[in-house]
C-alpha cells in the first residue's frame, strides 16, 4: 500500500472557530494507482491534498494518521515534512501555472529548487531534458520566462518539475481546469504516462470534472463537506454510483453526443453546508431527496462490494430508485 | 437580429505596435431572437475577440456588424449608449468584471443612473427585485452584499440580472460557466435556456463542447481566427466534416467512453499560415451544415 490515510482531521483556525475542512477522512492508495478526487467547490479537496504536503499557516492537524510506504508521514511537523516534500510526496498546486515566479528563467528556477534539496542541477540536467522532450518541450524553454509559455506548455513544465525526483506520491490539484480540451487531454494523458514510466508511483488527481478524471483514474473518491461519501472504481462511480450525492452529481453533467431537445438536466438544489459549524448527522441531508429520520445520525463509510464504499443509510432505497 | 458580415480584427502587437496579429478572419454569422449560437475552439482561436467586437469594446478592423439592420460600428457615443441598452456582456471571471468595493445594490443602481435617470427609486427597486428573481436569486440574499460574499454562481447570475434590467436583445456570454461547479453550471445554463425562450439572442462563447451541445441549436467552430465549420449543433457535433472539428470532438472527455477505448487517431492539420490571406471558404456539406475545405 503506497498511502494509508486514517481518520484524518485537518481544520482551519479562524476567529469564529474551526472550519472543519477535513473531518474524518480514511482511504488507501495502492502502488501504481491513480485515484481521482471529485466534489463541489469548497468540499475540502485542496485541503486534503495540502495536508499530505504542507499545512499552511492556519491549518491544524487535529487528528488521524497518514502513512506513506509503510512509514508514518509527520504531517503536523513542518520541519520533518520538509525532507519528504518533492522527494517522496510532491504536489502540483491549484493555480500553479500562474504562481510560477515571472522574473526568473525556468532553468534557474529549477536549479534553485534542486539546490534547496542539496542536488546539483548539472547532475539532473540530462534527465530533465529527456523528460521535457517526452512532453513535447524543447530544451530551450529552460531559457524562457514562464510568461513566454502558453497555458498548456506551462502546465506540462510544472508536471515535469514536480516529478523530477521520482516521488512516491503525486498530488495534482485541478491541473487541467484552465485548459482547452486539446490541452486538457494532453496533460491528463501525460499524468498516466508518468505513472506508467515510474516517474511517480501513485497519484491523487483532484478535480471537479468527473468526465475528465474518469478518463485516467483507476479509482474515484467523491467528497462532500469534508468527508468522503463514496469510493469505487472509476467505472462503478460513473456507471453504477450508489450514494445519492454521487448520483445527483453525475446526472447534472451535460454530454456531447446526446441530443437534449427540450430535456433539461437537473441541478442539485441548495448549497453544501458551512464547515464552520457543520450540521450533525449526514451532511448531505438538507439536499438529499431520500433524507429521513435515521439521517440525523452520521452514516459510516461501509464496504458494499469489492473496492466499493459509500456512506449513506439508505443505499438500498437509493438503488431501487436508480 | 445580430449580423456579422466578413468581420476581421488585427491587433497591434510587439514594441510600439510594430507587428500585427490577425486574431479574427472573415467571420460571418447571424443570431436571431430566441436563439443561442455557440462559438467553440481552442484557446487563442479568436472567440473572445469576436465577443468583444460585438460588444464594441474593441474596434472592427474590416467588415460590418449590424443590429436589426443598423450598422453599429458607425454609431457615435450617443448611439453606443442606445446600443448597450440592447446588447450586454457577461464574462469568464465574474470577480474581476465587478468592482470588489461595490455592494450589489450599488452596481444595480448605477444602471439606473446611466440609463434610466427618470425612473423613480421605488419603481426601480421593484424592477431590480423582479430581475433578480427572474435569474433565481432571492433579492434579500444578494442585495447589500459585496462580491466576495457571493458564490461564483450567485455572482454570475447577478451579472446576468444586471444585463436584464436593460431589456436587452442580445447577450454575449464569454466562458461564463467554466469556473462553476457541475451543479451551479446547470442552473446558469438552464437560466440561459429560459431567457432564450423569452426571446433573447445569446452569443455563447466556450471551450467546453458539452456545454455548447446542451444549450445551443447552432454552433461555430473556430481555429486560427477563422470559422472551420458551422451549422446545426447536432449536425456539426454528430457528423463533423473538418479534421479540426473531429480532433476537437475526440478530445472531449466523455462520461461513458474513455479516450483509450476510442479508436481515433488525431488527424494531421494544416499549420497556422499567413493570417492575412482569406481563410478557406465554407461550403455547404449538408442541410444546415457548412465546412471549410481542409488542407
Ligand atoms: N485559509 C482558510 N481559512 C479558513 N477556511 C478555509 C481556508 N482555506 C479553505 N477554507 C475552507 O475549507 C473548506 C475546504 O476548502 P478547499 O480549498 O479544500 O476546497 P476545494 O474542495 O479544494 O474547493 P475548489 O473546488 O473550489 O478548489 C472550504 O469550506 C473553505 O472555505
Ligand atoms: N488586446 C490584445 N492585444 C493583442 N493581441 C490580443 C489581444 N487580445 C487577444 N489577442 C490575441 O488574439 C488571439 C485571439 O485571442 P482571443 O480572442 O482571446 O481567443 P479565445 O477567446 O478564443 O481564447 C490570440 O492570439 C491572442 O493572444
Ligand atoms: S444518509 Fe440519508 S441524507 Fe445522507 S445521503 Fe443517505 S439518505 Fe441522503
Ligand atoms: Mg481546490
Ligand atoms: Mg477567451
Amino acid at each position: 500500500m503506497s498511502l494509508e490515510v486514517n481518520d484524518l482531521r485537518v481544520h482551519y483556525r479562524t476567529l469564529k472557530g474551526d472550519v472543519r475542512a477535513l473531518d474524518g477522512v480514511s482511504f488507501d492508495v495502492a502502488d501504481g494507482e491513480i485515484v481521482g478526487l471529485a466534489g463541489e467547490s469548497g468540499c475540502g479537496k485542496t485541503t486534503l491534498g495540502k495536508s499530505l504536503i504542507r499545512l499552511d499557516g492556519r491549518m491544524r492537524h487535529v487528528g488521524g494518521t497518514v502513512a506513506l510506504d509503510g512509514e508514518e508521514l509527520p504531517i503536523g511537523d513542518d520541519r520533518a515534512m520538509n525532507k519528504r516534500r518533492f522527494k517522496d510526496v510532491s504536489i502540483i498546486p491549484q493555480y500553479s501555472m500562474s504562481a510560477m515566479n515571472p522574473t526568473r528563467r525556468i532553468g534557474r528556477m529549477i536549479a534553485d529548487l534542486l539546490g534547496s534539496r542539496g542536488i546539483a542541477y548539472r547532475d539532473l540536467k540530462r534527465e530533465l531534458v529527456q523528460r521535457l522532450e517526452l512532453v513535447g518541450l524543447p530544451e530551450k524553454v529552460l531559457d524562457n520566462y514562464p510568461i513566454e509559455l502558453s497555458g498548456g506548455m506551462k502546465q506540462r513544465m510544472v508536471m515535469v518539475i514536480s516529478t523530477l525526483l521520482d516521488p512516491s506520491l503525486l498530488i495534482a490539484d485541478e491541473v487541467t481546469s484552465a485548459l482547452d480540451v486539446s490541452n486538457q487531454k494532453a496533460v491528463a494523458e501525460t499524468l498516466v504516462r508518468f505513472r506508467d514510466m515510474g516517474f511517480v508511483k501513485s497519484m491523487i488527481v483532484v478535480t471537479h470534472d468527473l468526465s475528465l478524471v474518469y478518463q485516467i483514474a483507476d479509482t474515484i473518491m467523491v467528497m462532500y463537506a469534508g468527508r468522503i461519501v463514496e469510493k469505487a472504481s472509476a467505472e462503478t462511480i460513473v456507471k453504477a454510483p450508489q450514494h445519492p450525492y454521487t448520483k445527483a452529481l453525475i446526472s447534472a453533467l451535460p454530454e456531447v453526443g446526446l441530443e437534449y431537445g427540450d430535456r433539461k438536466l437537473k441541478s442539485i438544489p441548495g448549497k453544501p453546508p458551512q464547515l464552520l459549524n457543520p450540521p450533525t448527522g449526514c451532511r448531505f441531508r438538507a439536499r438529499c431527496p431520500l433524507a429521513g429520520d435515521e439521517c440525523a445520525e452520521q452514516p459510516p463509510l461501509v464496504g458494499i462490494d469489492r473496492g466499493h464504499e459509500a456512506a449513506c443509510w439508505k443505499l438500498e432505497e437509493s438503488n431501487a430508485r436508480a | 437580429m445580430l449580423e456579422l458580415e466578413n468581420v476581421w480584427k488585427s491587433y497591434r502587437v510587439g514594441s510600439l505596435g510594430s507587428k500585427r496579429l490577425t486574431a479574427v478572419r472573415d467571420v460571418s454569422f447571424t443570431i436571431a431572437p430566441g436563439e443561442v449560437l455557440s462559438v467553440v475552439g481552442e484557446s487563442g482561436s479568436g472567440k473572445t475577440t469576436v465577443g468583444k467586437m460585438v460588444l464594441q469594446l474593441i474596434s472592427v478592423t474590416r467588415g460590418t456588424i449590424r443590429l436589426d439592420g443598423r450598422d453599429i460600428t458607425a454609431a457615435g457615443k450617443r448611439g453606443l449608449r442606445e446600443y448597450y441598452r440592447k446588447v450586454q456582456g457577461v464574462f469568464q471571471d465574474p470577480f474581476s468584471s465587478y468592482n470588489p468595493i461595490f455592494k450589489a445594490d450599488r452596481v444595480l443602481e448605477m444602471v439606473r443612473q446611466t440609463y434610466f435617470p427618470r425612473v423613480g427609486r421605488s419603481e426601480w427597486q421593484a424592477k431590480v427585485e423582479e430581475s433578480l428573481q427572474s435569474v433565481g436569486l432571492d433579492p434579500g440574499a444578494v442585495l447589500g452584499k459585496y462580491p466576495h460574499q457571493l458564490s461564483g454562481g450567485q455572482l454570475q447570475r447577478m451579472l446576468i440580472a444586471r444585463a436584464l434590467l436593460l431589456d436587452i436583445e442580445v447577450l454575449v456570454a464569454d466562458e461564463i460557466i467554466s469556473m462553476l461547479d457541475a451543479s451551479t453550471r446547470i442552473d446558469v445554463l438552464n437560466l440561459l435556456g429560459e431567457l432564450k425562450e423569452r426571446g433573447l439572442a445569446v452569443l455563447f462563447v466556450t471551450h467546453d463542447l458539452s456545454l455548447a451541445n446542451y444549450i445551443s441549436e447552432r454552433v461555430i467552430i473556430m481555429r486560427h481566427g477563422a470559422v472551420v465549420e458551422t451549422g446545426a449543433t447536432a449536425k456539426v457535433f454528430g457528423d463533423p466534416r473538418h479534421p479540426y472539428s473531429r480532433n476537437l470532438l475526440a478530445s472531449v472527455p466523455q462520461l461513458h467512453t474513455k479516450w483509450a477505448d476510442n479508436q481515433f487517431h488525431a488527424e494531421e492539420l494544416e499549420p497556422d499560415g499567413d493570417r492575412d490571406r482569406p481563410p478557406a471558404p465554407l461550403t455547404k456539406v449538408d442541410e444546415n451544415h457548412w465546412a471549410a475545405a481542409a488542407g
